[in-house]
């Protein structure tokens, strides 16, 4: 795995982040004891597959998915926009379906494989559909991005699979991939900078090359 | 969220007789109206038994030629189910209506009948709401009301049921099964599912304690246009302001169910009867004892205007 | 380096690098999760806690007592600092309401505690137990209300008068007089506000999220009664901030005092559904517009009030600031008052001013033409002014209004525009054609930089400016690289940190221009350095290009400069009095096709065109995406934001991302930019201005206009739901 919040690689990305050498001075409260440790029936030993690695994690039953994936496992691709479901920020693929990371908790997905962005592809290695992000400019502060992606993956995906939308006119037939079918699949993901119009390019895009 | 203990039931007779007998148990399933409410203390269970595993997520056909819905299929699943999309397509659209994809492939049937209202008041706990906190006064009638309820509300509150699903499934007469702490299954009419607040709107349905949704049949395909509108501020990912679902006949009988306006799928078999007369007629008697706020009376005009485009479309 | 006089040829000017359209340098880190934001810094070897706030469940009163017992003695709470426990603190400069301390309750959600555990389940917990005893007192929340109150603000100019409004409005031959009002809004940036703060000694270290680094500094210090030089600030990548980042937040606070209660690094998050009513927001506004014209459709008289409320100690949202300058006319005058309101603060939200005053007179302007019977877009040409309409002998630095208005005009199809409201039908879609002008002022702040060139050739550059998705770290780069000579790729950009030179910041549009501007200063520093160095002394014909120095038949690699030290450069751009002799604005048009359904009464965008005259585009890519995102939020602004005043309790009700609705994809149509192709000398030596806020003005009203002539039926006051037409709409068959 990564190592933990460190940033990564190609020398342009590493240029642009050299200010994330500092690190955090104060470790004299390590040995600081837990008071009141919570109830252990009240956490469960949960295994789930990140990334392709398999993961272990003895977690406060109230934990969901996503603090176990950004405050447990370190992987902060995955963002905390509402936490209630309101956003998308969170969008993360469980058995390669898209789901709102902050709406479950890890200790129900025993067994499940998740992929994050992290897992999506890499600074020097990205997915088709990092690249057209990029190269369309589907973004601009960048939080809402990695569920963008995840779940423009997932959606094509559905597609795919022949799943409609609200916009599907029959729903009888094959389900198509047009601007307004993917604006309507993506609108659980908001997007407050405004990149819609070029996430749906670069989705388009995307999916004329799957085609 | 308050601290619970938390099991993986594996039979629904187990996971009824848990919820029963524990007290503060909860079920979860999707999660996704459940966690929202408790990272605000809204819903505070003590226990949480996770009925993911019970094999709940088939649709099946029945004897009498309708489906049996599994309570964990999900809403995606159940909107992109063939049988659905062919014969039951009011229930396909309003599913598709409602939430967003991501929230689609969590959110279960049985779930989805049973979210809560999304009245500002009751989300918010330092604010009175008799539904949230019996007793505590409604802010909500005096304050910020345009999404709420017109019809079937009373002087303790105004909130309306949310969901998409339950005005389709209204209009189709579909029936929900349970099984009971003891183990006894019931059939319960959608009609009958959900209460109208009264005095006591923090009851919200006619289960028990520890009753367990297990499926929602659908009776044998009725045929006919299938419609379902939604009404709404933004173009998707919003709740309705009113939605309106149809079954029209080619002869102009037909069924409608209406959203966003009341504490449950608005639904008067006397005013299907007047589909026919058109929507005016019907809305009038729909709307009988309507008590709207100043901020929400428009959504009188607004289902009689949304009902009259919907029969223009069956008429096609 | 002093500008003060217009810039002339210069290396910039190349335009080899600037105003190309290069991909962020950002986007690798931003596509795959790998930039950090603040909530996301991790150092394997420290144990962080986590605080969580509590906040204030009364809009107005004091608290009598807080009983912090059961929160104290909860599951993994290590300490639960109180307002009422540590007493009075400092109010930063830039802050209204206080961010902490004290008894006094000045607004609802304001924080008066943070309870610090070891896990975010248990400190969010356990902030539930805290028990507050409220002394609550009635306050005055409903603008429309109070505004008989409201007084003349402590502005510069709350009022401005030329000619005899009164006179020339009364003898015009068509008048309008009319009254609009917008809604108190929410900037809702994706990244809620988040801090770490870590203390060594009595060094104060904060990872946040702020748009301003030097402000936070400068108020963190001072609220918490230490000294600015032991307080850094680290804030590399802000998810978002449209103003609401500006000044110091109460995460901020709360981490730094949790952390030394705790004698650990604290993490505070605020919660969504706690943003709306903790942070602040746009005020509402009432506006009154009254214009007079001849019938030759020329402006006599121009009148623009607004009425805001906000705070004691607050100011007036300054809706009536373009109508000062956008069109002309000999009589003219503004005024703004202030009510007091026991609201959450109200602050800037993008464009703070224009952005809710083009709303109205943008409207009024579509209302006036159709008065005079004239184009919308030509009544606003035959109104344009060359000058400052106040002060005649002082010119716009560059103005091409006129060429936003015609080429968008013809691109857009604008002839096609039905002149007969409520008379284009597309099924059961009204169909509607609206425009607006676009307007914003472009302002100049001083913004210093470092640069360094290492013996590889790399070139560093080091400002404590901010990227909040505007795109600062590209164009930095795009600039250091024009003026050094050297491939975008070999520019290392590192912002959002106070150990680097004061920026500008990112605010008010002035970001793009002026932070690039200071990093032009300390990039002609350093080549002045590398000629020297390199031997070429007063040469006045110096080309860095291809990582060489050239002068005449002399050429030396630029890395030679750089020798084993490596060198560097700091500098600021500080401004002279250009922007008094010049009056520097930006303008656009905004053009957009809407269709109403004629049942219900629902709004759909179905096209949209932004024109813009803003000075050199930097990057057309990441301009281009800022005013797209602008023109988003102007849709947001016309159909659908409202922050929802409880009028009784005093808070806004719609408090989360479900309840105040903003634009998601299924609002938004492919949407079109065109920038016309200018300089503004007068503005820096980068000769470009602001864009990320001009692309926000008059997009509304652009809206409501369109709706207007879709449906006939005109709505003055935002957003414009469909409530608000339904009543007015086509009976149905």
């Amino acid at each position: 795995m990564q190592s933990p919040g460190a940033l990564e690689i190609s020398r342009r990305d590493l240029l642009v982040a050299s200010a994330a050498t500092v690190t955090v001075a104060s470790a004299s409260s390590l040995g600081h004891a837990q008071t009141n440790p919570p109830a252990a029936s009240q956490s469960t030993t949960v295994g789930f597959t990140v990334n392709g690695e398999r993961r272990e994690l003895r977690l406060d039953n109230r934990t969901t998915l996503l603090d176990a994936l950004r405050e447990h496992l370190h992987l902060t691709g995955t963002k905390k926009g509402c936490d209630h479901g309101q956003c998308g920020a969170c969008t993360v693929l469980i058995d390669g379906r898209r789901v709102n990371a902050c709406l479950t908790l890890a200790v129900m997905h025993e067994g499940d494989t998740i992929t994050t962005i992290e897992g999506v592809g890499q600074p020097g290695n990205l997915h088709p559909m990092q690249a057209a992000f990029v190269n369309h400019d589907g973004f601009q502060c960048g939080y809402c991005t990695p569920g963008q992606i995840c779940s423009s993956i997932a959606m094509l995906e559905e597609i795919a699979a022949n799943i409609p939308s609200h916009v599907t006119s029959d729903l009888t037939a094959p389900a198509e991939i047009t601007a307004a079918e993917i604006r309507e699949r993506m609108s659980g993901n908001i997007c407050r900078c405004g990149a819609y119009s070029n996430i749906v390019e670069a989705i388009t895009e995307v999916a004329g090359r799957k085609a | 969220m308050r601290a619970f203990s938390y099991e993986r039931a594996s039979t629904t007779e187990a996971a009824a007789k848990a919820a029963a007998t524990k007290e503060g148990a909860k079920f979860i399933a999707g999660g996704t109206n459940l966690l929202d409410l408790m990272k605000l203390e809204i819903e505070t269970p003590t226990h949480l038994i996770d009925v993911n595993e019970l094999g709940l997520d088939q649709i099946e056909p029945t004897p009498e030629g309708g489906l049996r819905i599994g309570a964990l299929v999900r809403n995606t699943d159940l909107a992109a189910d063939e049988r659905i999309r062919r014969d039951y397509q009011l229930l396909s659209r309003a599913l598709l209506a409602g939430a967003s994809g991501q929230l689609r492939n969590r959110a279960t049937t049985a779930g989805n009948l049973l979210q809560r209202t999304r009245c500002p008041y009751f989300y918010d706990t330092n604010q009175p709401c008799n539904k949230r906190q019996p007793g505590s006064g409604c802010a909500a009638l005096a304050g910020f009301s345009r999404q709420l309820a017109v019809v079937g509300v009373s002087d303790a509150c105004i909130a309306n049921h949310p969901s998409d699903m339950a005005v389709a499934m209204r209009a189709l007469d579909a029936v929900v099964e349970t099984v009971q702490p003891d183990g006894t299954p019931r059939s319960v009419p959608i009609a009958d599912l959900h209460r109208l607040p009264g005095d006591t709107p923090h009851i919200e349905h006619v289960l028990e304690r520890g009753e367990l949704i297990t499926a929602v049949v659908l009776p044998k395909p009725v045929g006919g246009k299938q419609i379902y509108r939604k009404v709404r501020d933004r173009a998707s990912y919003a709740f309705a302001l009113v939605s309106v679902g149809a079954v029209i006949q080619p002869d102009g009988t037909g069924r409608v169910a209406v959203g966003g306006i009341a504490p449950k799928p608005w639904r008067d078999e006397a005013a299907d009867g007047e589909l026919p007369n058109g929507a005016k007629a019907v809305t009038a008697k729909l709307l009988t004892d309507a008590r709207p706020t100043e901020q929400n009376a428009f959504k009188l005009t607004l289902v009689e205007r949304t009902l009259s485009a919907v029969l223009a479309e069956a008429r096609g | 380096m002093k500008f003060d006089t217009p810039a002339t040829t210069n290396p910039i000017d190349q335009l080899k690098v600037v105003g190309q359209p290069i991909h962020r340098i950002d986007g690798p880190l931003k596509t795959t999760g790998r930039a950090i934001y603040a909530y996301e810094w991790h150092d394997p070897n420290t144990r962080y806690a986590y605080g969580h706030v509590v906040g204030s469940a009364i809009a107005k009163g004091r608290i009598r007592s807080m009983d912090v017992t059961a929160a104290r003695s909860a599951p993994g709470v290590i300490a639960v600092v109180t307002s009422d426990g540590i007493g009075e603190l400092k109010k930063g400069e830039f802050n209204t309401a206080k961010l902490f301390g004290g008894t006094e309750i000045q607004h609802y959600h304001q924080a008066i505690a943070v309870v610090v555990a070891e896990t975010f389940e248990e400190a969010r917990a356990a902030a539930q137990l805290v028990k507050v005893d409220y002394a609550e007192e009635k306050g005055v929340f409903d603008l429309a209300a109070a505004r008989d109150t409201a007084v003349k603000p402590e502005e510069d100019e709350p009022d401005s008068a030329v000619g005899d409004f009164d006179g020339a409005f009364s003898a015009a031959v068509v008048k309008l007089d009319q009254t609009y009002t917008t809604p108190d809004q929410s900037h809702a940036m994706m990244e809620p506000h988040a801090s770490i703060a870590a203390w060594n000694g009595d060094e104060l270290t904060v990872w946040t999220s702020s748009q301003m680094i030097d402000w936070w500094r400068t108020d963190l210090a001072t609220t918490l009664g230490i000294d600015k030089e032991k307080v850094h600030i680290m804030s590399p990548f802000i998810g978002g901030g449209f103003g609401v980042k500006l000044f110091l937040r109460s995460d901020a606070v709360l981490a730094a005092l949790a952390a030394r209660e705790a004698k650990r690094p604290v993490k505070v998050a605020l919660p969504r559904p706690f943003l709306m009513n903790n942070t602040t927001h746009r005020p509402a506004t009432i506006q009154r517009i009254r214009i007079g014209a001849g019938r030759d459709g020329k402006i006599t008289a121009i009148a623009h009030e607004s009425w805001s409320g906000d705070l004691p100690g607050g100011g007036p949202e300054v809706a009536v600031q373009q109508t000062r300058l956008l069109y002309a006319g000999e009589n003219r005058m503004t005024a703004m008052r202030l009510a007091t309101l026991d609201l959450p603060e109200g602050n800037a939200m993008r464009a703070p001013g224009e952005a809710p005053g083009m709303m109205a007179l943008e409207i009024a302007m579509d209302e006036m033409a159709e008065k005079l019977g004239l184009d919308p877009v030509e009544f606003r040409i035959i109104n344009d002014t060359q000058v400052d309409p106040e002060k005649p002998e002082r010119p716009f630095s560059h103005r091409d209004l006129v060429g936003c208005l015609r080429t968008g005009a013809e691109r857009f199809g604008w002839q096609e525009r039905n002149k007969q409201p409520g008379g284009r039908r597309d099924g059961n879609w009204l169909v509607g054609l609206g425009v607006a002008s676009a307007f914003r002022n472009n302002l100049l702040v001083p913004s210093g930089a470092r640069v360094r060139l290492d013996r590889e050739g790399v070139v560093s550059v080091e400002t404590d400016m901010t990227d909040i998705g505007t795109g600062s770290y590209t164009i930095i780069a795009q600039t250091a690289a024009e003026m050094l000579g050297v491939p975008v790729d070999k520019v290392a950009v590192s912002l959002g940190d106070s150990r680097f030179p004061v920026s500008s910041g990112s605010g008010g549009q002035f970001g793009g221009n002026c932070s690039t501007a200071g990093v032009y200063a300390a990039c002609v520093k350093l080549r002045e350095a590398a000629a020297q160095k390199l031997g070429f002394n007063n040469a006045d014909d110096l080309i860095f290009a291809d990582g060489e120095v050239r002068s005449g038949d002399r050429r030396m690699p630029l890395t030679e400069a750089a020798g084993d030290e490596g060198l560097v450069a700091e500098d600021s751009i500080e401004f002279g009095k250009l922007a008094e002799t010049h009056q520097q604005s930006t303008f656009g048009a905004h053009f957009v096709e809407v269709g109403v359904d004629v049942a219900t009464g629902e709004t759909r965008i179905r096209r949209m065109l932004a024109v813009c005259a803003a000075g050199r585009i930097l990057n057309p890519i990441t301009a281009r995406s800022q005013v797209i995102g602008a023109m988003t939020m102007g849709v947001g602004g016309a159909l659908s934001e409202e922050l929802v005043v409880d009028k009784e309790r005093g808070f806004f009700v719609n408090h989360d991302l479900a309840a105040y609705e903003v634009p998601v994809h299924a609002d938004i149509p492919h949407q079109e930019v065109i920038f016309l192709d200018e300089t503004d000398p007068t503005s820096s030596p980068m000769k470009a201005k602001g864009i990320a806020e001009l692309g926000l003005c008059g997009v509304a009203a652009a809206v409501a206009n369109a709706i207007y002539n879709a449906t006939g039926v005109r709505v003055r006051d935002y957003p414009i739901t469909l409530d608000k037409l339904i009543k007015d709409l086509p009976e149905l068959s």
